[in-house]
């Protein structure tokens, strides 16, 4: 406890850092494209396409053509295992790709959740077992930063005091063993938007899961700078029939992570969980032009908020490919723009963009 | 643990983080002048004046009447027990002579240490009279917070705004422990806890001594666990952390080790370590002396200031002998070098006033009381 046995050396350590610099450079965000098998299912299945393995292909392909204009504001693409190893028809492989834009390539190394036994159906993510040797792999083959993926959820008696402390525990052994490979972790600690709770308990529950989370990083000897924190947006349950603003959702949101989140980190790249295209850039955008003090980048590392127009506009058809792309490069552009606060809004919003519905004084 | 049940009101929050801001504000840090009798004791031998409580209350006049213009680089002043019932020559109470002058009154609670069974001489915090049960480890370190609340409430009454309360931790090669380190963390949160339900806004004071011959390495190492484990405490106690302030040490190399450190050396080690620690939220950090001399201890505050590194809370200081060592000097327990102290102790506030917006420039000589070093041994109050 009193000596330190470093756990990296300062030339490990800058590497990291400059790593996650790159990744949350100004104007620069994630697009998670590391839907698993199952969850590609479900998005494919959602236009009529059939889930192979080549139709997959087709569409990360899609997403990965996109022209020069992403380099801006795409820092980061994560990969699912099988993608990391596709090509692309010309036979690129999808990795260089990417890293051709200049855009640094990460993968998704979690196994999934496992339940928790004698919890009211929580539970932690597995996946350490040989986790060492696979970032070595991946790191040899092009990676540069992970993610992991923990769920907790929000009821009348969780998360609980386990769940919390088990989550956290496995995030910061998963976060060391990558920053012994050189990869930068991603963070994400997820607290989903089930249920019914108001603003006010989504922001409670999030401040103590966070603060669990860097107390169990800090134990683990973890270089918070040569990390990325991907957390909820603080917001009401789905059902909840409070409605509340953007500005609120970014007020309880930016409170929550000065609470909890060292200024050591770089950034927070937000996880969309269900938000719309639009409702992800906006609620982002008002993160960026909150009254706060922030000093770490505040940007998105979205799946379904990236895509989702994509996937609409292809439909599994080759002739759509290029609007499909476009789409995609719509999106990326329009967060690039909310992670700097400089959205304006699609139109529709716009006279809400306007409308502040924050209440000044409101102790968060 | 998933629902929250308020600790405070929005107007509870409101009043405490304006506090904070207000001692804080840009330009200003602390006059600690909460030494204990014994501490004081300390300080009149060595300019060969008597201990008494004449003598104690004729110094702290001759700070707290220092001419008003003294609240741009004083914030807030801590005031041991005694000194917030003591009146200056015209009768005017001490802490009503101070927020006259827009300064906010400080008290320090907590009435020194106890040690912890089975540790290596480490020690935790108490609020009253050691125990009879102080063979009894549990007995004594829950012992400190007793009656604390009754004690806030009456402080907030009688002019404070403010409480302090500090922690001790020593580097050795088998301390800081385990135990320490999450009993005085706990400790601090309840008393934070604590201070908030009446108003005072609770400075938190983890000190690492600068015992040792460590290095500066090991002294970042020792700190960034402390500060993580105190606000694990925090959080876990639902303080509410834009009301309070943090009183670390500066992350320094041990009194012994034979290895030097420029104040840029000192300044990156310390931010760092905050950075890696302390939550945005928290308004201010007011750094202990520690032993450092007047001129070192601001030296290192403007490095702090000055380094590159982002500091998304205010970086000033809470200095007792830092700020006083020179008056003590002037004054010697003449009343006629009243003046003399006052523009000595008024010299050393603008200087660390500059130093925390990083504009202090040394020129010309600085004297000898400023360049001494006011390390005492395992410094105890």
């Amino acid at each position: 406890m009193t000596h330190q046995y470093p756990a990296l050396t300062a030339e490990q350590k800058k590497e990291l850092s400059d790593i996650a610099l790159r990744i949350v450079a100004p104007g620069k965000g994630i697009l998670a494209a590391d839907e698993s098998v199952g969850d590609m299912a479900k998005r494919l299945n959602q236009i009529g396409v059939e889930n192979t393995e080549e139709n997959r292909r087709l569409y990360r392909q899609i997403l990965f053509s996109a022209d020069s204009r992403v380099k801006k504001c795409i820092g980061g693409v994560i990969f699912f295992h099988e993608t990391m190893y596709q090509k692309a028809d010309d036979g690129t492989p999808f990795v260089q790709m990417i890293k051709d834009k200049g855009i640094v390539v990460g993968i998704k190394v979690d196994k999934g959740v496992v339940p928790l036994a004698g919890t009211d159906g929580e539970t932690t993510t597995q996946g350490l077992d040989g986790l060492s040797e696979r970032c070595a792999q991946y790191k040899k083959d092009g990676a540069d930063f992970a993610k992991w993926r923990c769920v907790l959820k929000i009821s009348d008696n969780t998360p609980s005091a386990l769940a919390i402390m088990e989550n956290a525990n496995v995030l910061a052994r998963y976060a060391s063993i990558c920053q012994q490979n050189g990869i930068v972790p991603i963070v994400e600690p997820e607290i989903l938007p089930d249920g019914d709770h108001d603003l006010k308990r989504c922001q409670y529950v999030t401040e103590k899961v966070l603060a669990a989370v860097y107390k169990a990083l800090s134990d683990h000897h973890v270089y918070l700078e040569g990390t990325l924190l991907k957390p909820n947006m603080v917001t009401p349950g789905h059902s909840c029939p409070t409605k509340y603003s953007p500005e609120e959702i970014a007020m309880a949101t930016v409170t929550a992570l000065r609470r909890t989140v060292p200024p050591a980190v770089p950034g927070v790249t937000f996880l969309s969980g269900g938000q719309s295209e639009e409702e992800a850039s906006i609620n982002l955008n008002a993160i960026n032009t909150c009254p706060l003090a922030r000093p770490w980048a505040l940007t998105f590392s979205y799946g379904r908020a990236l895509q989702a127009s994509a996937l609409s506009a292809w439909r599994g058809q080759r002739d759509n490919a290029s609007a499909a792309t476009e789409e995609f490069v719509k999106r990326a552009e329009v967060n690039g723009l909310a992670a700097l606060g400089k959205y304006e809004g699609s139109g529709d919003e716009s006279g809400a963009a306007g409308q502040s519905l924050y209440v000044a004084n409101h102790a968060y | 643990m998933t629902h929250q049940f308020p600790a405070l009101s929005p107007e509870q929050k409101k009043a405490l983080s304006d506090i904070a801001q207000r001692i804080v504000a840009s330009g200003k840090g602390i006059l600690a002048a909460d030494e204990s009798v014994g501490t004081m004791g300390n300080r009149l031998q060595k300019i060969n004046v008597e201990n008494t409580e004449e003598n104690r209350r004729a110094f702290r006049e001759i700070l707290f009447s220092s001419d008003a213009s003294i609240n741009q680089s004083i914030g807030g002043v801590i005031l041991f027990h005694e000194t917030l019932y003591q009146k200056d020559s015209s009768g005017k109470p001490f802490p009503t002579l101070i927020k006259e002058k827009g300064i906010v009154v400080g008290i320090k609670l907590d009435k020194g240490t106890a040690p912890l069974a089975g540790t290596n001489g480490e020690t935790t915090i108490q609020g009253k009279q050691r125990s009879k049960y102080d063979y009894d480890c549990t007995v004594v370190s829950s012992a400190g917070l007793d009656g604390l609340a009754e004690r806030c409430a009456q402080y907030k009454k009688d002019g404070a705004d403010f409480g302090k309360w500090r922690a001790v931790l020593k580097i050795t090669s088998t301390t800081p422990s385990q135990l320490a380190i999450q009993e005085n963390a706990n400790t601090l949160a309840r008393y934070a806890s604590i201070c908030q339900q009446h108003g005072l806004v609770p400075i938190v004071e983890p000190e690492i001594l600068p015992d040792g011959d460590h290095d500066l390495q090991r002294c970042q190492y020792v700190t960034e666990k402390v500060l993580a484990a105190v606000y694990k405490a925090l959080n876990d106690h639902h303080v509410y952390l834009e009301g309070t302030l943090l009183k670390p040490n500066m992350v320094t190399a041990g009194h012994s080790c034979p290895k030097k450190y420029t104040p840029q050396d000192v300044a990156v080690a310390t931010v760092t370590t905050l950075l890696r620690t302390v939550p945005a939220a928290v308004p201010g950090i007011c750094f202990l002396s520690g032993g450092q001399s007047e001129e070192e201890a601001s030296l290192n505050l403007n490095a702090m200031n000055q380094s590159p590194l982002p500091k998304p809370w205010k970086l000033t200081f809470s200095y007792g002998r830092a700020l006083q060592a020179s008056a003590l000097a002037a004054w010697v327990g003449k009343s006629e070098n009243k003046k003399a102290a006052q523009e000595a102790f008024r010299k050393r506030a603008q200087i660390n006033s500059l130093a925390c917006r990083g504009q202090y420039v040394v020129s010309g000589k600085t004297d000898a009381a400023a360049m001494q070093s006011l390390f005492t041994a395992s410094y105890t109050y």
